[in-house]
């Protein structure tokens, strides 16, 4: 991803979500509400209000960044690597099943691995425009932007490309984990250890 | 594209396709009126050659893969098939509908690009939005307001004989805001219209392509539909 893409991505158009969601603050109801449930409030069960395309992008493009890291990509090791065979079989059919899904989105959307709540499970799911797992009340994982201002510039339409070079050289494992430890204390993933006194 | 089928209604619940001649002809890329580089600088030589080889004609292709199978699911009378193929065929076949009508919509300004509409066309716009650069700006309002990918149409009312300033989705053709609609002039605000040139700044995009707008084009199916 070129420095120049950074630079108008997280400059112009994340910094613009910023200030219009700035700006809906100085008279919305939902001030105080923190971003993580504005979002999920103000997308209303799917009929939006005017504040959630603001919210949901600047939540969504925070963890976009995060889910990144200079020298990322490579391989997720220990418990993500393991969780990850245990629901996709292999860490190839994960790449396959995120690559496809990043690529089936008509228009603008992103594509998430998240942490369905209630089958205790990780998926993929492809989404449109400015929608997260956070309105259906999962755990967003990795989020990769897939409108076009993320990926024009460096890879004009091709965006199996981008979505490849984002899988072996930019995903954070590290913040992955990070975000797998802070879900565990919300979805039991596992049997406790109990040692027999 | 002629759909040759008898339809046989055998009960009042049941509806039976006799699949008899049925002609399956696949869309072409049309070819632009000019070449890529014409609209510079307005618009990059480089952006119209990705926006014709690879955007429409991935549209066209698509398409025509959506159709095959659309036609494999009507012969099996495979219903949920039929149905879960009609979100590819809206946005594959309203892309190609639409980038149909913008590269018509577009002329070099040594051949009269940008030039303002006259004669009806030119009075019909004074009559429904006051002025011609009155709606130039609510155009522009429009487009620069709408949020992920779309369009946005000069629309002509058949029945209600006015015009109208329309947006759509993504790929949603015209007709999806309303039956009687007829596009005059459609304008894409995907990124990729405008992104490598214009970067974020898609309003200065919608400001400059006025310059090289074909209202000929415009005037020409207005006078049409206006009969």
């Amino acid at each position: 991803m070129s420095k120049r893409t950074v630079e108008i991505h997280w400059g112009k158009h994340h910094n613009e979500h910023v200030e219009r969601l700035n700006k809906h603050l100085k008279t919305s109801a939902f001030y105080g509400h923190t971003l993580e449930e504005m979002v999920k409030a103000t997308y209303n069960n799917g009929s939006p209000l005017v504040e959630f395309n603001d919210s949901s992008s600047v939540w969504s493009h925070d963890f976009f960044w995060e889910s990144m890291q200079p020298n990322g990509g490579s391989m997720p090791k220990g418990g993500v690597l393991d969780q990850i065979k245990k629901d996709f079989g292999t860490f190839t059919n994960f790449k396959d099943e995120f690559t496809f899904a990043a690529l089936s989105i008509f228009g603008p959307g992103w594509v998430w691995l998240y942490l369905k709540k209630n089958e205790r499970k990780l998926a993929v799911a492809p989404t449109q425009n400015a929608i997260s797992p956070l309105v259906w009340g999962d755990i967003p994982i990795i989020g990769l932007d897939m409108w076009e201002h993320a990926y024009y510039l460096d890879y004009k339409d091709d965006r199996s490309a981008y979505v490849n070079n984002f899988l072996d050289h930019l995903v954070s494992w590290h913040s992955v984990m990070v975000r797998m430890m802070r879900a565990e204390a919300f979805v039991n993933l596992g049997e406790p250890k109990i040692p027999v006194a | 594209m002629a759909l040759l089928r008898s339809i046989a209604i055998s009960s009042n619940k049941t509806i039976t396709l006799a699949p008899s001649a049925r002609a399956l002809t696949t869309t072409t890329l049309p070819p632009l009126p000019y070449s890529y580089d014409a609209l510079e600088p307005v618009i990059s030589g480089e952006i119209m050659m990705l926006h014709h080889q690879k955007h429409h004609q991935t549209y066209v292709t698509n398409y025509n893969s959506a159709l095959e199978l659309l036609h494999t699911a009507m012969d099996k009378g495979d219903v949920s098939a039929v149905v879960g193929l009609q979100s590819a065929v809206k946005f594959n076949g309203g892309g190609h509908i639409n980038h149909s009508i913008f590269w018509k919509n577009l002329r070099p300004v040594n051949a009269g690009g940008g030039e303002p509409p006259h004669k009806k066309l030119g009075w019909q716009i004074d009559t429904d939005f006051g002025s011609f650069n009155a709606l130039i700006s609510k155009m522009n309002a429009e487009g620069a307001a709408l949020q992920g990918s779309g369009w946005v149409w000069l629309a002509f009312d058949k029945e209600l004989k006015r015009l109208k300033v329309e947006t759509t989705a993504n790929q949603d053709p015209l007709v999806t805001k309303g039956a009687t609609l007829v596009p005059l002039l459609g304008i894409d605000v995907w990124e990729h219209a405008y992104y490598l040139q214009y970067k974020n700044v898609k309003l200065e995009y919608l400001k400059n392509i006025w310059k090289v707008i074909n209202w000929e084009y415009a005037g020409e199916v207005y006078e049409k539909e206006a009969q």
